[in-house]
């Protein structure tokens, strides 16, 4: 366990009375890394919370600079870093608010030649991403690593969130498992097409952050094998279960997947939130 | 049997707005059916030419995904809610 400073005892004071964190939490926290895809609707809340709660390392990687279309949801901006890359702000942002963190930025595209050389480092992956294409690659990237993902991902007024974590929950399933294929390109409207109610990006990444600080914590029941599924317009949330594929292509029983293919062959698309 | 089917926000507009729309039907191929003559353009958007329901929409029976149950073939009974949900992938 790290010895604290005053001040660390102060700032996670509230941790640090919970019996399910404690000091001995909190000092795992301090000591995690976490690496998230997107510094964008759900990376904004996602990058924050995990921020505020000390976790020692936050890795970001997002090839976009800030722009004003943004600033609706996308909250770890603002106005002054219109033209800025979001890395770059989401890193001012994030060591204002908690010195204690150590950002890492990867102002570039996460690809199938670098993923899972920068995924090696971290304890856990967060997918706040835009695109089908990025999904399966972080998918497959997470599995041969055995790193656990928290996916998020919405559309309009609906959002879902699921953990995967095949290497550690034997019944867990992957993104494969839930969906074996992207739509084909066309058949889903992009975010800019078809809009999106900014404060739902603040109640989907706020799930995702704490659904990571209780995996990096290893408290309370995993989303690994369930899909939780939330409608604004609506005002429901509700639990769907996620069964492993025996068949999947990737983590079933005859894999014919054995390394990350050329995703952008496999689905053209960008789907939402620029 | 009647079942109510969550509509998911993409589909909304064959269903006039409704998120949740009542149908009568035994089993799912024959609710995919009924939708389709009560909201024409469903069944496209739900089954790929062959009839098969695609690969990127999850049809849940109350919380089961029907992949992992008969598929097309699993019953369904008076009460029962089913959950259209499609891939989305918006950050």
């Amino acid at each position: 366990m790290i010895d604290f400073t005053e001040e660390q005892i102060e700032r996670y004071s509230r941790h640090i009375i919970l019996p399910e964190v404690g000091g001995e939490g909190q000092s795992r926290l301090l000591e995690s890394k976490v690496f998230m895809i997107g510094a964008g609707g759900l990376g904004s809340p996602v990058a924050y919370y995990l921020a505020a709660a000390g976790v020692g390392a936050i890795g970001i990687a997002d090839a976009d600079v800030v722009d004003m279309s943004n600033l609706q949801r996308q909250i770890i901006h603002n106005q002054d870093r219109i033209g800025m890359p979001k890395v770059e702000s989401a890193r001012e942002t994030i060591q204002a608010l908690n010195p204690d963190v150590k950002v890492n930025t990867y102002n570039y595209r996460i690809t199938e030649e670098n993923v899972r050389e920068i995924i090696r480092e971290y304890d856990l992956v967060i997918d706040g991403c835009d695109n089908f294409p990025t999904r399966f690659l972080i998918n497959d990237a997470c599995f041969f690593e055995k790193k656990t993902l928290v996916s998020g991902a919405m559309f309009r007024f609906e959002g879902q969130v699921v953990t995967f974590k095949p290497h550690a929950d034997a019944k867990g399933p992957c993104y494969r498992c839930l969906y074996p294929e992207p739509p084909p390109a066309g058949l889903v409207p992009s975010c800019s097409e078809a809009g999106i109610l900014g404060a739902l990006a603040g109640a989907v990444g706020t799930i995702q952050a704490v659904e990571a600080i209780k995996e990096l914590l290893d408290i309370g029941e995993s989303l690994s094998g369930r899909l939780m599924i939330f409608d604004a317009l609506r005002m429901e949330w509700k639990k769907l279960k996620l069964h492993k594929d025996p068949g999947c292509p990737l983590c079933g029983e005859n894999p014919s997947l054995t390394e990350l293919v050329t995703y952008e062959e496999v689905c053209e698309i960008r789907a939402a939130g620029q | 049997m009647s079942i109510t089917v969550r509509i998911p926000t993409p589909l909304r507009k064959l269903t006039d707005g409704a998120d949740e729309v009542a149908v009568e039907a035994a089993n799912v191929g024959e609710m995919v059916d009924n939708l389709e003559a009560a909201h024409p353009g469903l069944k496209e958007r739900l089954c790929d030419d062959a009839g098969e329901i695609r690969r990127f929409v999850n049809v849940y029976v109350n919380d089961e995904d029907v992949r992992f149950l008969q598929g097309k073939g699993t019953e369904l009974k008076d009460g029962d809610q089913v959950s259209i949900v499609p891939a989305i992938a918006g950050g």
